[in-house]
């Protein structure tokens, strides 16, 4: 195995130059575009450090909603969303709720962590 | 010069007279299937003016829920007449016209950008004024007369945007469990809807003229349709237009309480904060939805910009916006 430079190292290293070469030599639409591929990779370099963890939580949150500790997460989540349309589960069920926030807002940590919906 | 530049510059002389001339046509902004373009009308009898295009080429251009430019133009003109601040419509083009589906109208001064718009110094006058504006301007719009619109304009009220925009995202084949509980909370809460009325469709900062006295021009009427008011007091009130100042309910710039003494001064009659909630809470499902339409433009290769992609990844946000309307959260 070689990781020298890491994966997180290159991801930074093409980032910086997206925003601080390619950008400013950019104009118009392209230099949007630019930034826009920075902040792509940006949310994968977030993806690749928080992702396991958002899953193996959700399924843990999931599994006790639904009594079910053997499915895996896609399942899981399919069946949430089965059972809120049923009605099985509540809208205002509070676990559900509360699964759902928690879910949601380590989604936003990757997608978008500055959203100002995250805030208390 | 571009092609526009001769169909456009006998319109004008058919208009203005012949010494009219068309000078400075910069392309502002426009995907494929519309464009809007500014350019200088020289007279020789009267001062330069500024005035802009808008555009579709195809005149099978008008595609998904809008309206078509030529409608959109005689929309334009009838919240005129009930005093809401619009562009002025100088021309509506016909077919002979050679410019296809477009209207000319009056350039206004301005910013539309809400990041500027919510924070420069500039616009700290505007902003203490601004909800309350949007809601006379909102009044004005829903007072207009629905027999002085085009026919067949959309009818559409709310519980069936709900049943619209799930089918969409049924057809996604995607599992998202607060889509999911918005669905239930929506469809259990909805309001007996109001008399129908002109609802702009898509009223929220972008889409607003600013200038430092406040709302100069009320633009983009491609979503115009006949519906319940209230969809467009929800609209402006979703927290992804606030752009980070979540405790201003109202596009980042003001209060609801404002945006309402603005509606009743105007006229209007807003009903519940319950239900101007439910419609917020249906624009929050709406966004999310869009974001998930983008994303499939880049998916199928319809348009493979990296930017249709990110805004895939803004579904989250109108997820944790339905979370905080459905949990009563303060400044949800």
């Amino acid at each position: 195995m070689h990781e020298a430079p890491s994966s997180e190292e290159l991801l930074g290293a093409v980032i910086g130059f997206l925003t601080e070469v390619a950008a400013p030599h950019l104009s118009g639409q392209a230099a949007f575009h630019a930034r826009v591929a920075a902040n792509a990779l940006a949310l994968v370099e977030r993806e690749m450090a928080h992702r396991q963890p958002a899953d193996a939580r959700a399924r843990a949150l999931y599994a006790a909603l639904l009594s079910d500790t053997s499915s895996p997460l896609d399942a899981l989540t399919k069946e949430v969303c089965a059972r809120i349309r049923s009605g099985a589960l509540a809208y205002d069920d509070p676990a559900l709720l509360a699964a759902l926030r928690e879910v949601t807002s380590a989604q936003l940590t990757i997608d978008q962590p500055t959203y100002s919906g995250l805030k208390p | 010069m571009t092609a526009l530049t001769a169909p456009l510059t006998r319109v004008m002389q058919a208009r203005f007279g012949p010494s009219a001339q068309v000078t400075d046509m910069t392309r502002l902004s426009g995907g494929a299937s519309q464009e809007t373009w500014g350019f200088g009308l020289e007279m020789r009898s009267a001062p330069t003016r500024r005035l802009i295009l808008r555009r579709a080429p195809f005149q099978s251009a008008a595609k998904g829920e809008a309206i078509g430019l030529v409608k959109e133009a005689h929309i334009i003109g009838a919240a005129a007449r009930t005093g809401t601040p619009v562009p002025e419509i100088i021309h509506v083009c016909s077919p002979e016209d050679d410019l296809g589906d477009a209207f000319i109208m009056a350039h206004v001064e301005g910013q539309t950008i809400a990041r500027k718009i919510l924070r420069d110094e500039t616009f700290s006058r505007a902003r203490s004024r601004l909800a309350f504006q949007c809601g006379e301007a909102l009044a004005k719009i829903h007072a207009v007369d629905l027999d002085s619109l085009p026919p067949d304009l959309p009818i559409s009220h709310g519980l069936d945007q709900v049943d619209r925009y799930e089918a969409i995202y049924r057809g996604f084949d995607m599992d998202r469990p607060v889509f999911e509980l918005a669905l239930a909370w929506l469809r259990q809460r909805a309001p007996q809807p109001l008399p129908a009325t002109l609802v702009h469709g898509d009223f929220r900062n972008g889409n607003l003229m600013v200038n430092p006295e406040g709302l100069a021009a009320v633009l983009d009427w491609e979503l115009a349709h006949h519906g319940d008011p209230r969809e467009d007091l929800g609209w402006i009130c979703v927290n992804s237009w606030r752009f980070g100042v979540r405790e201003k309910r109202v596009g980042g710039f003001g209060t609801l309480e404002d945006l309402l003494a603005g509606y009743q001064a105007a006229g209007g009659q807003a009903g519940e904060a319950k239900d101007l909630m439910w419609f917020q809470a249906l624009g929050s499902f709406k966004w999310g939805i869009m974001c998930l339409i983008m994303y499939q433009a880049f998916a199928t290769k319809a348009d493979p910009s990296i930017e249709r992609a990110m805004i895939g990844r803004r579904a989250s946000e109108a997820e944790i916006d339905l979370l905080n309307l459905i949990e009563g959260r303060p400044h949800a």
